[in-house]
């Protein structure tokens, strides 16, 4: 089935937060934020911005009428800045105006006075330093420091991975508009409906029950979106509550990515013993995590890397210490993967190097460590692997022996260019790592015309979750899907949803609009079944004909719902799912934290122009688990998305901080992110279909986040084509491989052992900047 | 007033979205359709660069001017291929392919692809927008001359386009307040850089359209010297007969310049003006020692390009003067001319480092050089000491890599947001050798780019 949102989209007439009508008498907002990233505000002065022609109001954190405070994990953020700065772009204050041009316009004339404080930007520094967010987290299993003395192979290194800029095409926002009685309607661009509405709400002091946020789409999440989109909606409301009008503000593209977090830049430390036979006997790693100034979800991402430190391999002895290092950039946040894909880097990064060392081909490690069902996870969970399965299949169908041999070929013939391979098997556990958050809710209402209305908790943001809510219920009813209709997301009709996050999303809110469907079809069966007197199990519903023993019973559909309502049966329902099986003790740090994980492996295949250090990636072939999809089109697509925003990462996306903490990559001009040329000429992808019962909606797993790490092989890959290029080429494991670091790869000498060490992650600039 | 806001928030037609407002992401295209000789010409351009003054008498096609009843087939293969998510960037997707259908460019995938190498959408992956392309591409298999004659009967868009020409025929064909009278104007061309740069004082500046000003276009030839009007923009001189017969690689130069939209609207004289250091068209043209014509509307005078510059954004231009055209020596065919630029990414980014060359050759000696490079100073540079060093020798490994010596000498690269000025010099050496590499297909790659 096709994206149900597929038509209006293409005819520009779907609705995004800037496109909704305006009511008269809307103003309009545009934060300030602080100069500096790190300092004590002397003087703020705002006499020039009042004079601006059609200001209405500048709000400061005295005017906050509940409390300055938007932290969500740990109440360590203020809305507004109130003496210190903690970030470039931090808010400071927010102007309300008449037009936009008029705010744009007055936030250019504040002046602010800040006497600076010391700027951190490296979260070693910050770890150094004891500024710690939150206290370390380990996870352990068997023992490796007596592990050390059985490897016969023991390699250390560093591996640095950088962050990225979420980059949603429709940049963040929010408007709100006055009800009666003190109450506030808010449009936001979150996807966390909830989290939004108690943000705003603590900021005003008001109740959550006064305080609707109502999210129609977004025009893009990847986690940016999760909690970083409270902000925006509470200075709105605050500015709506105080000023009795409707207030919105929609962000600039330089706002946007100035003043909000990104993907978790890590730096990490790692040891790893293989035996002769390249198992991996033990691993032991150190992640310092950049969490910017202030919690946000760090500590969560922290988890997830955890969870995954160790991919789709089984390593018998494992500690991972992780470290959430407070620095003075914006604070960092969900994205697409969240943590996870800083995890797996590492500990292929730590595979290469024992390759590198052993003149192994990587995969020859990878394949001999790949888990098995029944082996344990760091974390007392145990694998229901698909590792095996994925790998052999993609080495088979996509026959990568003359693969290899025909670039072996090619780069033995060709001096300008040079080609390389990598593999790349992904193991992601489903389900938020916060045990709590896994529930979700479905309202379902059968209308007496027999149309169908389902609202959820999920948040519709191009992943096609809404169109796959409509296949359950138009599956369960055996109604055409044109019957059904999905609500936007209201915290009114829906509420305490958890975010649209974590991959979850169709199984949670599927799981409910399912049982709630479910149940409006047991109570009209019941009905039918009572009026035809015949029994209730004989009867299934399908092409909107009531089947009797299979066969049509005379009665449609619409004579289904319409009898129903004439003796009073209730025609709708609201749901509530919590995943079963799971549960997490963090103190012991074991448990079972996923209902289920998600496999699959993928080949990349590069070339790296080695005069200019360019490159191309002429191929990405993956074999991946989706249990048995729902639907293939959207499950391919999100495939194809995750996996090209995976590659950006690694390639040419480079999130640049200078040494002040301001941002330097703050525009589409200077952060790039892959075009239509640049992404992979061949993109393969092979369903594999498992029928095992697992806890996704119809068995179909989660596809949101997982193929994000399959572009963790073209980092990889362009290693080996640099490697063929020049044998010695110093390499230090720093993602992205950006077209300059290929070059200067390309042309490196090799460092004396014991020297290398990487360039810090986010301020490698000596900027001289005009 | 830019043409976005125009078509957002005064017309109301919403699905025109805002990505970035500098060009570089193109979910507000638009088309912008001109008489040209009897029938409308229709070019995609990003409507957030484009000042409402540039379209005067135009016809502008949002997303809403290409929707029928039903989906247009354009549609329909975006939807059946899942080539839309999160749907943001659709709009402008689909302007860019409709833009693609009515253009005369020959209808294969390949140009399909170009058409909307200025749209950036961040969930598809673009690999289903690809397939999207591939159907598209199938429609237009017979497609004549007269484009848009074909797509209404085809029912690809909607029959209102073959009344265009009558339409704009009846528009007065006086450009906005061209004869008023501005003591503090700009001058503005395509706008592509300064509506960038000076988004919001542009709002408030007296501003003299130039861009569309016909005197200050065209390209025509006298002998071997070329003349390009300074409003001539990139997809024009691009599409132009005199520049693709002496210039054969032209396609594969400007497909590293920007992006289809951008080339459509952006001009020459306004890349030489802005002055940046890495100005694609101004290394090109520094190798080939184009002549500037500048006036103030009653003087003229005339500068060489490699004079042009003082220093960082620095220019021997007085404010009331504008180029009104340029001229240069087409290569002959003793000539070798070569244009190289990397970036972080290859298309739609600006050069960490890029380059140009002109060598006159008599056998294997070389007899003139010209070597020009950005990125590697404050102005775009013309290298006149490797040039010199070049002239009058014999080509041979050797003498390439001692010009890369050379060429280092004269440059200061600084570290920014587009690489670390070592980087840039590495880069610079490479991308001088990769000319060579290009022009001498003989050469002896192995020495030229051996690791030190």
């Amino acid at each position: 089935m096709k994206n149900i949102d597929a038509k209006t989209h293409t005819r520009g007439e779907s609705i995004y937060l800037d496109d909704i009508p305006l009511i008269q008498g809307t103003l309009f907002g545009c934060a300030f934020g602080s100069p500096v990233a790190h300092g004590i505000i002397k003087n703020l002065d705002l006499s020039e911005a009042e004079k601006v022609e059609g200001l209405v109001r500048i709000l400061t954190y005295h005017d906050v009428t509940g409390e300055n405070q938007i932290g969500g994990i740990v109440p360590d953020e203020p809305l507004l800045a109130e003496h210190h700065v903690d970030f470039c772009g931090m808010p400071v204050a927010f102007v309300v105006a008449e037009t936009d041009e008029a705010a744009r316009h007055a936030v250019k004339k504040i002046k602010v006075e800040i006497d600076p404080l010391p700027v951190i930007t490296d979260p070693r520094e910050a770890h150094k330093l004891g500024q710690l967010i939150v206290p370390p987290r380990t996870h352990v299993l068997g023992d490796a420091q007596s592990a050390w003395q059985q490897c016969e192979y023991i390699f250390e290194g560093q591996a640095d991975s950088n962050g990225q800029e979420h980059l949603y095409i429709e940049t963040q926002g929010a408007y709100a508009i006055p009800q009666e009685n003190g109450a506030l309607k808010v449009y936001s661009s979150t996807q966390s409906p909830r989290a939004t509405q108690q943000a705003s709400c603590k900021v005003i002091g008001v109740q959550m029950h006064q305080l609707e946020v109502d999210v129609i789409r977004l025009g893009g999440g990847f986690g940016g979106k999760e909690d970083q989109a409270n902000a925006w909606a509470a200075l709105c409301a605050l500015a709506a509550h105080i000023l009795k009008k409707p207030v919105k503000y929609s962000l600039d593209r330089m706002e946007d990515m100035r003043m909000t977090g990104k993907r978790h830049p890590y730096s990490s430390d790692f040891k790893i013993g293989l035996n002769k036979n390249y198992k991996i006997l033990a691993y032991e790693v150190d992640f310092y995590q950049n969490a910017g100034a202030a919690a946000d979800l760090s500590p969560a991402v922290l988890e997830r890397t955890l969870f995954h430190c160790t991919n789709s391999y089984f390593i018998p002895n494992v500690k991972a210490v992780a470290y959430s290092c407070r620095t003075h950039l914006p604070p960092n946040t969900a994205f697409r993967g969240f943590g996870g894909p800083q995890g797996m880097f590492v500990i292929e990064s730590a595979i290469a190097k024992a390759a590198q060392e052993l003149g192994v081909q990587p995969s020859v490690i990878q394949k001999v460590n790949l888990n098995k069902t029944g082996d344990e996870f760091p974390y007392g969970q145990l694998a229901v692997s698909e590792a095996d399965t994925c790998w052999d299949k993609a080495m088979d169908i996509y026959n990568i022996e003359s693969v290899i041999k025909e670039t072996n070929w090619f780069n033995k013939t060709n001096k300008l260019y040079k080609k390389g391979i990598a593999f790349m098997p992904i193991c992601f556990g489903i389900s938020f790592t916060n045990t709590m958050m896994n529930q979700g809710r479905a309202l379902v209402h059968v209308y007496t015309d027999g149309s169908v209305s389902v609202s959820t908790g999920a948040i519709e943001m191009g992943q096609g979750v809404n169109t796959k809510m409509l296949q359950v219920a138009s599956y369960v009813f055996g109604i055409r899907p044109e019957l059904v209709k999905l609500q936007s997301t209201s915290t009114s009709r829906i509420a305490n949803s958890s975010p649209s996050a974590a991959s979850a999303t169709a199984d949670l809110n599927g799981k409910a609009t399912y049982m709630a469907c479910k149940a409006i079809a047991e109570r009209m069966i019941k009905n039918a079944a009572e009026e035809m007197h015949v029994d209730e199990a004989a009867i299934s519903l399908k092409d909107e004909q009531v089947l009797v023993n299979g066969e049509p019973s005379g009665m449609d559909w619409k004579k289904l719902v319409m009898s129903a309502f004439l003796k009073r049966v209730s025609l709708s329902e609201h749901a509530h799912y919590a995943t079963p099986e799971i549960h997490y003790d963090k103190l012991k740090e074991k448990g079972h934290p996923f209902a289920y994980h998600v496999y699959g492996t993928a080949i990349t295949q590069v070339t790296v122009d080695c005069l200019r250090g360019t490159y191309e990636i002429d191929a990405v072939k993956v074999v991946h688990d989706f249990g048995h999809s729902m639907n293939p089109l959207i499950d391919r697509g999100q495939i194809e998305g995750g996996i090209v925003q995976g590659i950006g990462w690694m390639t040419m996306e480079e999130v640049i901080y200078d040494k002040e903490g301001r941002l330097r990559s703050n525009a589409l001009s200077t952060y790039k992110v892959p075009d239509i040329y640049s992404v992979p000429k061949v993109l393969d992808i092979d369903f594999l279909d498992t029928d095992k019962d697992n806890l996704a909606i119809f068995r179909s797993k989660a596809v949101g986040e997982p193929p994000l790490m399959y572009g963790i092989g073209t980092y990889f890959a362009l290693r080996d084509a640099i490697k063929a290029f020049n044998p010695w080429a110093h390499m230090p494991f720093d993602a992205p491989m950006t077209p300059e670091k290929t070059l200067m790869a390309l042309y490196s000498n090799p460092l004396p052992a014991g020297q290398e060490k990487n360039d810090e992650t986010t301020s490698s600039l000596e900027v001289n900047s005009r | 007033m830019l043409l976005l806001d125009f078509v957002r928030y005064q017309q109301n037609l919403k699905g025109t979205k805002i990505g970035c407002r500098e060009g570089d992401c193109g979910a507000c295209t638009v088309l912008i359709g001109e008489l040209d000789n009897g029938q409308v010409k229709y070019r995609s351009a990003t409507s957030c660069l484009t000042p409402l003054g540039n379209v005067n008498n135009k016809h502008i096609v949002t997303v809403e001017g290409v929707n029928m009843d039903d989906l247009n087939p354009i549609q329909q293969a975006m939807c059946e291929t899942n080539g839309t998510q999160c749907g943001f960037c659709t709009p402008g997707f689909i302007v860019s392919m409709a833009g693609f259908c009515l253009s005369d460019k020959e209808p294969t995938y390949k140009n399909a692809i170009a058409s909307v190498d200025g749209n950036i959408c961040r969930c598809t992956g673009y690999k289903s927008i690809e397939r999207a392309l591939e159907k598209i591409t199938a429609l237009l298999e017979d497609k004549p001359s007269d484009a848009a004659a074909f797509v209404t009967e085809k029912g690809i868009l909607p029959a209102y386009f073959t009344d265009i020409p009558e339409k704009l025929k009846l528009l007065s064909e006086q450009p906005n307040g061209a004869d008023l009278a501005k003591p503090n104007k700009l001058f503005i061309g395509g706008g592509t850089d300064l509506y960038v740069q000076q988004h919001e004082a542009m709002v408030y500046a007296d501003i003299d359209f130039v861009g569309a000003k016909p005197e200050l276009k065209g390209i025509t030839q006298q002998g071997d010297i070329c003349t390009i009007g300074g409003a001539t923009t990139v997809s024009e001189f691009a599409a132009s007969p005199i520049i693709r017969k002496y210039f054969s690689n032209i396609d594969q130069f400007t497909k590293l310049v920007s992006s289809t939209p951008i080339r459509n609207i952006a001009t020459f004289a306004g890349n030489f003006v802005n002055a940046s250091p890495i100005g694609d068209f101004s290394i090109f043209f520094l190798a080939l020692n184009a002549i500037l014509e500048l006036t103030d509307g009653i003087t003229k005078r005339n500068i060489p390009l490699r004079q042009f510059y003082k220093g960082y954004k620095q220019l021997d231009k007085k404010p009331e003067e504008y180029i009104s055209k340029f001229w240069f020596t087409l290569p002959d065919e003793k000539t070798l001319f070569n244009f190289e630029k990397v970036s972080k990414r290859t298309h739609l980014d600006i050069a960490s480092v890029n380059t140009a060359i002109s060598l006159v050759m008599a056998g294997s000696i070389i007899t003139d050089a010209s070597v020009s490079a950005g990125g590697v100073g404050p102005t775009p540079a013309y290298l006149s000491m490797a040039s010199e060093f070049l002239k009058g020798r014999v080509i041979s490994e050797k003498l390439i890599i001692k010009a890369t010596q050379i060429a280092q000498t004269e440059v200061s690269p600084i570290s920014d947001a587009r690489g670390t000025g070592q980087y840039k010099r590495l880069l610079l050496s490479q991308l001088i050798k990769g000319h060579f590499i290009k022009l001498f297909p003989d050469l002896e790659v192995k020495q030229l780019i051996s690791v030190v």
